[in-house]
């Protein structure tokens, strides 16, 4: 994949920078000695360390090389995690940010690195994460001869990131670098990438080494919605019988959880999140009803579709969310509060736009409710009396049997008593993503990390490297599934190397399960392509890797196990035989009406 | 690397559960409202449709390369009904307009200028109103067998005459998109050889701005009488040295 570098030129990524003996060599030289010249490469690690950017994930290859050595030359530069794979560096980058709410930083060389890193930044785009791409390139003046290992790479990634910079000369690295640090955390977060020619990184600049890192000149993102807009979307909901909030991914972005929490409890509202809102507001309290939409609870989703005024904050009414858009909330006036004007009225027209930062806004919310609400908490009553019935009546369980096969959902309610609230959760994409959203009790923000705009088989993993470099304190537990786990398994070796303690537990059905279900459901049962009986065993697949592996099979040994794994410093992989015939439930039918969902296939 | 637990404590499993319980989706209360598919609220009775309109849409971008392909691309993907797109500089060398022409639902119009306006390099973005001055230009070269006719109709449509060679007239026709239209139509009966046309290039109409930025950043300057002298004096030079 990458051009080989001479031995002597490759960076040592095991010992990525030896401090202590830079810091000696600079003591015995004289400060005021004319400083070296710096390189277009300097100047991407000097702007990446004015940023504050701590870690980087990434892999080498010959057009980013200048880059690796100005990182282990420069005297403070971030940490590299050397990743198997580029596109588990963006996707470490993209749960680091999720995790920290700051950038993450992956590099990838020209070509084949980039496109690998292309997966990874369309899922950071799709769940507006901030994540920052730097990607080698072939010398200016091979740009656009086919050259080795080129890729457009600019165009290949325009539509995927919120904006793109080629940096065409060692002048330009430094500003691109920084506007892209600052461009992705900004606003609505979002990826940015840099393309820097190696010619750019290896020329001298002749200006300022790290000049102060600025947005570009027009962009903007508002923090205070309109006044006016404010009054009649507080008049809106306290016209409202039946109001609900629905949490999205953009309260956990902008911090806004506690004003939310702050406003859900003052008027005692009933809310509901949406898959990328889990851990807006805690799950185990009273007005939450869990989530909404294909697999979320009952409870929410007849929510959704009863109420009169739904106040919907930072999230874009995705498909998965809304069902058939005819269907959804059909009865409700729409309060929409969104940093990005662009998705106000996208999908669901919104009588009430808010642009602007969520914190900001419920805030403003908030208050001007709070002129009007007098009567507001006593009149939600029969509303809240109704949510609490759909609760009891809809009730989030399954079979547990006495016997064999393990259900997939004992064992995550089992993980989640046997760790700390704090925990952080990642996910592949699949049926396991649905029972760890579903099962494990969330409490916080950015606890949560899973791939959902994109639904990128084989997030968990590298998720997982990026929530532990970015919380090294924080247990991290990470579902797969089989089918989702062999697509980035490789990162178990960066795990190892870097003794990550992190806990993958394999729900394991031999099958990409949720396609099998859909096969089962929409395509009479003929189970193409989705059942894997040639699965590897991951136990031993997980100690070839050097972490601790584990197989579990019954009831009786899931306590011991996951106690072992948990207590296993560094990392661990549990592969969890589960019952191949449990599928996701409930369920509403691709296109459907929320309040239509399936508990069962015979309902579908 | 820590590992304190709050509990500690296992999930104890409860062997009466039997699966997931309630009323099945024929048995629950089913709310009466709905929406079109552009997602606006309608009443149950009515026809749930937003039918299209044609509009202009001018927006002030920075200069750069790559920013044709960015609204071009954006335009592509997100499958809006575009009937033209030009672009071109401004007075000001920082700037580009581009002029969009669009066939779309309301809701479509409206998000058409929101995603524009989310682009980076795009600064400003302004719907234009029906009475905005807006011009086409088509070149065609038809076939010149019969020459007065064909002066008669170039006179009728005010074309231009380009070329005119044994055989084969060339003229340049603008106007709206209808006049052009009209025109390539009567220029057809003499047999339309080759034909290039553009989109449409607008402006608000007075003293109206095209765009907001255009208000911020091109607010008139007061004219001054020195440099429009040696405006003056400049052409007048130019002129002398043809004259030599």
């Amino acid at each position: 994949m990458s051009e080989p570098a001479p031995a002597a030129a490759r960076p040592t990524e095991e010992e990525p920078r030896r401090d202590d003996e830079r810091t000696e060599q600079s003591d015995e030289q004289p400060t005021e000695t004319p400083s070296t010249p710096t390189t277009g490469a300097d100047a991407a690690i000097a702007a990446l360390t004015a940023a504050g950017v701590e870690h980087v994930f990434g892999v080498q290859g010959g057009a980013i090389m200048p880059v690796y050595d100005a990182l282990a030359e420069a005297e403070a530069a971030p940490t590299h995690v050397t990743m198997a794979h580029e596109q588990a560096a963006a996707h470490a980058a993209d749960a680091y940010g999720q995790v920290t709410g700051e950038p993450g930083v992956c590099m990838a060389t020209s070509g084949p690195g980039a496109t690998n890193l292309v997966t990874g930044i369309a899922d950071a785009d799709m769940d507006s994460d901030p994540v920052v791409a730097l990607t080698g390139q072939v010398p200016t003046a091979f740009l656009g001869n086919d050259a080795f290992q080129e890729t457009d790479t600019l165009g290949v990634t325009r539509p995927i990131t919120k904006q793109n910079y080629v940096a065409g000369e060692a002048d330009a690295v430094g500003p691109s670098v920084g506007e892209a640090v600052e461009l992705a955390g900004a606003g609505r977060p979002g990826p940015t990438l840099v393309d820097l020619p190696k010619d750019a990184t290896t020329a001298e600049t002749t200006g300022d080494e790290a000049p102060e890192a600025e947005l570009p000149e027009y962009y903007e993102a508002p923090e205070f919605a309109e006044e006016s807009a404010v009054d009649a979307a507080a008049d809106a909901l306290a016209r409202a019988e039946r109001p609900l909030v629905l949490a999205g991914g953009g309260v956990v972005k902008a911090e806004a959880s506690e004003e939310l929490r702050a406003f859900v409890e003052a008027f005692d509202v009933p809310v509901v999140t949406t898959m990328p809102g889990i851990g807006a507001v805690p799950e185990d309290d009273d007005r939450c009803l869990s989530f909404a939409g294909m697999h979320g609870t009952g409870a929410a989703n007849m929510a959704v579709s009863h109420t009169d005024c739904l106040f919907a904050i930072g999230t874009r009414f995705d498909d998965r969310l809304t069902g058939g858009v005819e269907t959804f909330a059909p009865e409700a006036e729409v309060i929409h509060a969104d940093i990005d004007a662009a998705e106000i009225s996208k999908n669901v027209e919104a009588d009430y736009p808010l642009v602007g930062d969520a914190a900001a806004v419920v805030e403003q919310v908030h208050e001007a409710f709070a002129e009007r609400a007098a009567d507001a908490t006593e009149r939600y009553a029969d509303w809240r009396e109704q949510c609490h019935e759909w609760e009891e009546q809809y009730p989030m369980t399954y079979a547990a049997p006495d016997e064999e096969p393990l259900k997939p959902q004992f064992v995550v309610e089992a993980a989640d008593a046997a760790t700390p609230d704090d925990a952080i959760v990642t996910t592949g994409v699949g049926q396991h993503q649905m029972w760890a959203a579903q099962y494990w009790t969330y409490r916080d923000p950015r606890c949560w990390v899973s791939s959902h705009g994109l639904g990128t088989m084989g997030y968990g993993l590298p998720a997982a490297i990026g929530a532990k470099v970015a919380a090294p304190d924080r247990e991290v537990v990470c579902f797969e599934g089989d089918g989702s786990f062999m697509m980035t398994l490789q990162e178990l070796s960066v795990a190892a190397r870097e003794n990550l303690d992190v806990t993958v537990i394999v729900l394991n059905n031999e099958a990409i399960g949720m396609v099998r279900q859909w096969q089962d459901a929409f395509f009479e049962g003929r189970h193409t392509a989705s059942e894997y009986g040639w699965m590897p065993e991951f136990e031993p697949i997980a100690e070839a890797f050097g972490a601790k592996g584990f197989t579990l099979e019954g009831y009786d040994d899931v306590a011991d196990t996951l106690e072992a794994a948990f207590a296993h410093d560094g990392p661990s992989v549990v592969d969890a035989q589960i019952d191949p015939g449990e599928n996701v439930y409930p369920m509403v039918p691709s296109g459907g009406d929320n309040s239509g969902f399936a508990l069962s296939e015979g309902q579908l | 690397m820590s590992r304190e637990r709050t509990g500690g404590e296992f999930a104890d499993r409860d062997t009466d559960r039997d699966g997931l319980q309630g009323p099945g989706p024929d048995e629950r209360e089913r709310p009466s409202g709905r929406r079109s598919k552009e997602g606006v609220r309608v009443d149950p009775e009515a026809e749930a449709s937003h039918p299209a309109r044609r509009t202009t849409i001018s927006a002030l971008v920075k200069h750069e390369p790559g920013v044709l392909a960015e609204v071009a691309g954006l335009v592509s993907r997100r499958r809006f009904d575009i009937d033209s797109l030009t672009v071109g500089p401004t007075t000001n060398p920082e700037t580009a307009r581009m002029t969009l022409t669009i066939e779309e639902p309301e809701p479509g119009v409206r998000q058409v200028e929101k995603q524009l306006e989310k682009l980076v390099p795009v600064i400003s973005v302004r719907e234009l109103g029906r009475d905005a001055v807006r011009r086409e230009l088509a070149v065609l070269k038809v076939h010149d067998d019969d020459p007065a006719a064909v002066e008669a109709v170039a006179e009728m449509f005010d074309a231009r005459t380009l070329d005119a060679e044994p055989g084969t007239v060339t003229v340049e026709v603008t106007g709206s998109s209808a006049e052009v239209d009209r025109a390539i139509e009567a220029f057809q009966r003499f047999g339309v050889r080759e034909l290039t046309r553009t989109g449409t290039a607008a402006l608000a109409r007075g003293n109206e701005w095209t765009t907001d930025a255009e208000e911020e950043r091109y607010e008139r300057q007061p004219v001054d009488a020195a440099a429009t002298d040696s405006a003056s004096a400049t052409e007048g030079a130019e002129a002398h040295t043809d004259d030599d």
